[in-house]
């Protein structure tokens, strides 16, 4: 069954974008992630341009991240005064990120950054999340390995602006918060992600968060950080679909439930292992991409700009 | 039944030829089964019929053109062994959807001056840039915009036959596919004697989005602060609506 999109401007099968935002779902319940990463390639493989996808991702982005946040809030696992540093910081450097956007497309260089963008970071996630489910299968085998200390002193406790964070029993420099929030503000705004798979490891290993309360502080910080983004790019570039993020979501909540169901019934090291090798095949095609002589050296697009 | 309506159009076409045609001016009418191309969100595509008579033989040609644009052509090259756009050639006024069909092949019926001039054929298309490029340059730009339009089906080079009943009534079916950009469009019918052109009539046809899909687009352009709101609004919605029906089930 075909459905028109109407920013996107091309027909596609509602089939398959409910059965892409159901597969990713599904990731994104079973480990955790976003999701966000892995949609907008996959989106511009089917045809939607880099523009669109990038802008439409973000806006489905704010629906899965904000029920999250109400779960968490619930529990009372959301730190505010660090979601609110965190989100000065992304709010700043998302706005940041969709100047360089529009910037980029104007002059012909966008779909080339947002795929370099893809190939470095899907290259160091998956490389990332291999090494580290392999430490684990390891681990599993042999018990009694020592295990890393957790909280260490280094050059960025002697920061200035040193706040206190009573949630999260931190006294650290805003100024670590406000850097994490405008860098990934920056690739929010540019690869249409939530940023979790960054965000996540720089509270827990540059911050030092404890784990309890970074999961729900940075679902907090992503749900503002894509809706300002999606906001900025409906209205710089007109490139957010609202009926493409609709589909994407309707498939993304129902796969993302029985992701849940499954997430603890199955091996985790094994999952992440395969999760980080497809994680580097999408990078690996991306690349390829890139690299691979173009069946035509010419392309055309629309004058942008007004 | 679609025959026969068209078989009544025709026969009305028919009709009405001689009578205007007393003046000793009409020497062709032509007119399309419809005026306005609805994109709805269903939209796959559509053929469009377009039929007429032609007073005495002679032959005919029709060329239909999307609304002007100014198209973006970009050259790529390897740059570290990864390919990059390193030029770009603006064209200004290039159809955005350029169709033709005519009795015969093309280059026996005008001269290429008389082609050039009515803009009869996709080689024969004046894409004009207002930057300085070597003519060479500019020749590789052109034929890579050709290139990139009749690859995305907007653009036909091979020209459709018309068909003829008798000597005097013609047909064709006009394909319009589904990325076709939207607005109006002309569609110019020409008539041709011993290399002349004898006569012209355009029709006029208008493709516009109809239904929810245009009140999207329209409101994505019109009130772009709005919609991103809207498109943030219905985001929280959706995703707490979610939330809510999964907790209890």
């Amino acid at each position: 069954m075909q459905i028109y999109l109407p920013i996107a401007e091309i027909s596609l099968d509602v089939l398959l974008l409910l059965a892409m935002g159901g597969g990713i779902g599904f990731l994104s319940g079973l480990f955790g992630v976003g999701g966000g990463f892995l949609m907008t390639p996959l989106l511009i493989f089917i045809g939607v341009s880099p523009a669109v996808a990038v802008a439409s991702e973000a806006n489905q982005v704010v629906a899965a991240s904000v029920s999250g946040v109400f779960a968490h809030m619930r529990r009372g696992n959301v730190d505010f005064k660090m979601g609110a540093v965190l989100l000065a910081g992304g709010l700043t450097g998302s706005s940041f990120g969709v100047w360089i956007y529009s910037l980029l497309r104007a002059i012909g260089q966008l779909d080339l950054v947002i795929s370099l963008s893809y190939v470095a970071f899907l290259g160091i996630i998956g490389s990332l999340m291999l090494a580290e489910s392999m430490r684990s299968v390891l681990r599993r085998r042999r018990p009694g390995a020592p295990r890393r200390k957790l909280h260490q002193h280094t050059w960025m406790h002697g920061l200035p602006l040193k706040m206190r964070f009573r949630k999260s029993k931190l006294y650290i420099s805003a100024l670590l918060p406000l850097s994490i929030g405008f860098s990934v503000g920056i690739l929010s705004a540019i690869m249409g992600v939530g940023g979790g798979f960054i965000i996540v490891p720089a509270m827990i290993y540059v911050l030092g968060m404890p784990t309890i309360t970074v999961v729900g502080t940075s679902l907090f910080q992503i749900t503002f950080v894509t809706a300002n983004v999606t906001f900025l790019q409906a209205v710089n570039n007109q490139t957010v679909d609202v009926v493409l993020a609709l589909i994407l979501l309707i498939g993304g909540v129902v796969g993302a439930q029985f992701g849940g169901l499954f997430a603890g019934r199955l091996p985790g090291d094994y999952l992440r292992l395969l999760l980080g090798a497809f994680v580097l095949f999408v990078g690996g095609v991306i690349m390829f991409s890139l690299v691979l002589t173009p069946d035509d050296i010419y392309s055309i697009g629309r004058v942008t700009g007004r | 039944m679609r025959r026969a309506a068209l078989l009544l159009m025709l026969a009305v076409a028919l009709a009405a030829a001689p009578g205007r045609g007393g003046a000793g001016a009409q020497e062709l009418v032509a007119d399309s089964s419809r005026h306005l191309v609805a994109i709805t969100t269903g939209f796959v595509g559509t053929e469009v019929l377009l039929f007429g008579a032609t007073e005495g033989r002679g032959d005919v040609i029709i060329v239909v053109r999307g609304p002007a644009r100014n198209e973006v052509t970009r050259r790529k090259g390897r740059h570290g062994g990864i390919w990059i756009n390193e030029a770009e050639v603006t064209f200004t006024n290039v159809p955005s959807y350029y169709w033709l069909a005519s009795s015969k092949p093309i280059d026996n019926l005008l001269r290429p001056e008389a082609l050039e001039r009515h803009g009869i054929g996709v080689n024969h298309l004046a894409l004009v840039t207002p930057k300085k490029v070597g003519e060479k340059e500019l020749a590789g730009f052109r034929a890579g915009l050709l290139r990139n339009k009749i690859k995305d089906g907007l653009f036909t080079t091979k020209p459709r036959d018309i068909a003829f009943l008798g000597d005097r009534l013609f047909r064709t079916a006009i394909y319009f596919p589904a990325n076709v950009p939207t607005g109006p469009y002309t569609v110019q019918v020409f008539l041709v004697r011993e290399g002349r052109v004898a006569g012209a009539q355009t029709v006029p046809l208008n493709i516009a989005k109809v239904g929810i899909g245009a009140d999207v687009y329209h409101f994505a352009h019109a009130s772009s602060a709005l919609y991103g709101i809207f498109a943030i609004v219905i985001a929280l919605a959706a995703g707490l609506l979610a939330g809510v029906i999964f907790r209890k089930a």
